[in-house]
């Protein structure tokens, strides 16, 4: 296990941060730490890299008790959400600072240091200032800085909160194919479910301080350990007592099945592919997403009369019946 | 004037009025009488400021007062970024009474800064001032008692200049250096110094024109010795109060042209939008 982390708390003041969280992540992975915001999970980030300190628990990295390391002697590399550039130094001197504060040959820095730009496809951009770089450009910087130290882990917070949301999905690829290439363990904290979902090997989801869940992304989804995490990680809706997914619903127009209830469409929405169609059953109104296909075939409108039900192959997976708890 | 065109910066009467007002305010009140004191030095060409300079007590006045100011705005410009950091990037306890203690030197005269100087260091009733004697040490009537008040009445003003940029810089880039395996002063020197880089630069100017230009409390602590502990505006006062108008103007343009020359090359060099 690369990073351990061992009964950490952490308030400021009254409110607690972290209540006793313990995780485990493992080496040469992409971890995120998933959450609403003020949840914990960059107070974590930020214990691990020794830029707050936990008030009792332990961290270990790689074996090493940091617990009481200074920052400059964990090794990681930490990525700010608001970019933390170097606004006094070119791209290149950025790119090098660790380098130079490590004392390195002029020619080994100069090398790594055009490697690295190379790698962040910076190249071009090496002699300007982090101020005439665009967001997602100043983003891969810090990222090539924090990498040139060839740090234990690499530390992520909210790496791509301020960018918008294009570049965000595009930045989002290139870490995952970065990470593939450069194999450092990573941990990066979002508070984006589908960002965690799409990029991440594994996911811990932190709220109110403490770790909900861990697990990959799919054990996530399919079985969550609670409303909460099931809640914040996709769409849900009731259906009788019951918690599920709008697309393990199915609509029926035909006669009664025996697991089916009745109802009428009150609304359909239409959201690119996809189509959310609410349906009265009873006082509940349940939400239903169908593809256009499905959707075609069906011929609904609003006012039809249908059956909803759970799908049977997700039925028989997922689908025991759980009671509407608090969250 | 019917077809009035809607311009997007709104130029009416008001905005030239208040404008003139600015205007003739500022003409009366500094350039004005700034500029007679230039009129008066050079009334008979060379003559004032050729007196002043061939006179040896004035030239060790000016000299005594270039040496204290630089000596009080090294001392302030470490204290200052020093204690600056402090008050911005720690938290502790009694750290806004610091802070109002720090504007007391702005808000206190300096002629009771002299007063309390003398009361504490003075050589026969002072508070350490005796001790400092008999181990060779004199501060009151000394140029050490000049510097120190030098340096009280010109205090505050780099940490005045530097907390703001502090706060304006905030705290991720020396955060980031720091896992980058900086250690302290790596940071400051590499990271630190260069964003507040400007706000220094001003602070220093701003006591130097100050330190240069300090009066009261040195008038008390410095007694005034000619040859020895007379500084240049001891000196303007002495050359007015004895009808020696010409001197006194000659001495006044001195000061105020290094004043005002440090002011503008500051702002001529400090670049318009320091991003």
């Amino acid at each position: 296990m690369s990073i351990e982390i061992v009964n950490v708390s952490k308030r400021f003041g009254d409110f607690v941060a972290l209540d006793n969280v313990s995780v485990s992540i493992p080496s040469g992975q992409l971890t995120a730490l998933l959450g609403p915001s003020g949840g914990g999970k960059s107070t974590l980030l930020r214990i691990i890299a020794g830029l707050e300190t936990a008030d009792s628990g332990r961290i270990e990295i790689e074996g090493v008790d940091a617990t009481k390391l200074s920052p400059q002697k964990r090794n990681v590399g930490f990525v700010f959400q608001h970019y933390a550039a170097f606004k006094h130094l070119s791209v290149a001197r950025n790119v090098a600072f660790g380098l130079e504060i490590r004392k390195r040959p002029k020619d080994e820095i100069r090398e790594r240091v055009h490697e690295l730009l190379n790698l962040v496809h910076l190249s071009q951009f090496a002699d300007r200032l982090p101020s005439q770089l665009s967001g997602g450009q100043r983003q891969r910087m810090a990222l090539a800085r924090a990498l040139a130290v060839q740090p234990t882990v690499l530390l992520l917070d909210e790496p791509f909160g301020a960018l918008d949301a294009k570049v965000r999905k595009e930045l989002r690829d290139w870490l995952r194919r970065l990470h593939d290439e450069v194999h450092v363990t990573t941990v990066f904290v979002t508070h984006d479910q589908e960002e965690a979902l799409e990029v991440a090997d594994e996911i811990v989801v932190i709220n109110e301080g403490r770790v909900e869940q861990i697990g990959s992304p799919d054990e996530l989804y399919d079985s969550p350990a609670n409303d909460f995490v099931m809640r914040f990680l996709g769409p849900v809706t009731e259906l009788g007592d019951r918690l599920v997914r709008p697309h393990d619903l199915q609509l029926l127009t035909g006669g009664g099945e025996p697991d089916a209830v009745p109802g009428r469409i009150t609304r359909i929405t239409r959201v690119g592919f996809e189509i959310r169609v609410v349906v009265a059953v009873g006082e509940q109104l349940v939400t239903v997403t169908l593809t256009r296909n499905e959707f075609l075939s069906l011929d609904l409108q609003v006012g039809s009369e249908v059956q909803v039900r759970v799908a049977p192959e997700v039925a028989a997976t997922v689908g025991q019946p759980r009671l509407l708890g608090a969250v | 004037m019917a077809s009035h065109p809607s311009t997007r910066t709104r130029r009416g009467p008001v905005t030239y009025l208040v404008r003139l007002l600015v205007i003739a305010y500022l003409f009366l009140l500094v350039a004005w009488p700034v500029y007679l004191v230039g009129k008066n030095t050079f009334a008979d060409g060379m003559d004032n400021i050729n007196g002043i300079l061939e006179d040896p007590d004035i030239v060790h006045a000016i000299s005594l007062t270039v040496q204290v100011a630089i000596i009080a705005v090294i001392i302030n410009t470490l204290f200052g970024v020093g204690i600056s950091l402090l008050l911005v990037r720690y938290d502790f306890p009694g750290k806004r009474l610091l802070s109002a203690l720090l504007d007391m030197p702005l808000s206190v005269s300096p002629i009771v800064v002299g007063l309390a100087l003398v009361l504490v260091y003075g050589g026969r009733n002072g508070w350490f001032g005796p001790g400092l004697e008999s181990m060779g040490f004199q501060v009151i009537f000394a140029t050490p008692g000049i510097v120190l008040a030098t340096v009280f009445v010109a205090l505050p003003l780099v940490i005045r200049e530097v907390v703001p940029v502090l706060e304006e810089v905030g705290e991720e880039q020396e955060q980031a250096a720091r896992s980058l395996g900086a250690n302290a002063w790596q940071t400051f020197r590499r990271i630190t110094l260069p964003s507040i880089k400007w706000g220094v630069v001003y602070g220093v100017v701003l006591s130097l024109a100050r330190s240069l230009g300090e009066f009261g409390a040195v008038k008390v602590v410095s007694g005034n010795v000619l040859g020895e502990t007379r500084t240049a505006t001891l000196v303007v006062e002495e050359k007015y109060l004895n009808f020696d108008k010409g001197g006194a103007y000659a001495t006044a343009f001195l000061l105020a042209l290094v004043a005002v020359a440090c002011i503008i090359i500051v702002s001529v060099i400090r670049p318009k939008e320091d991003r």
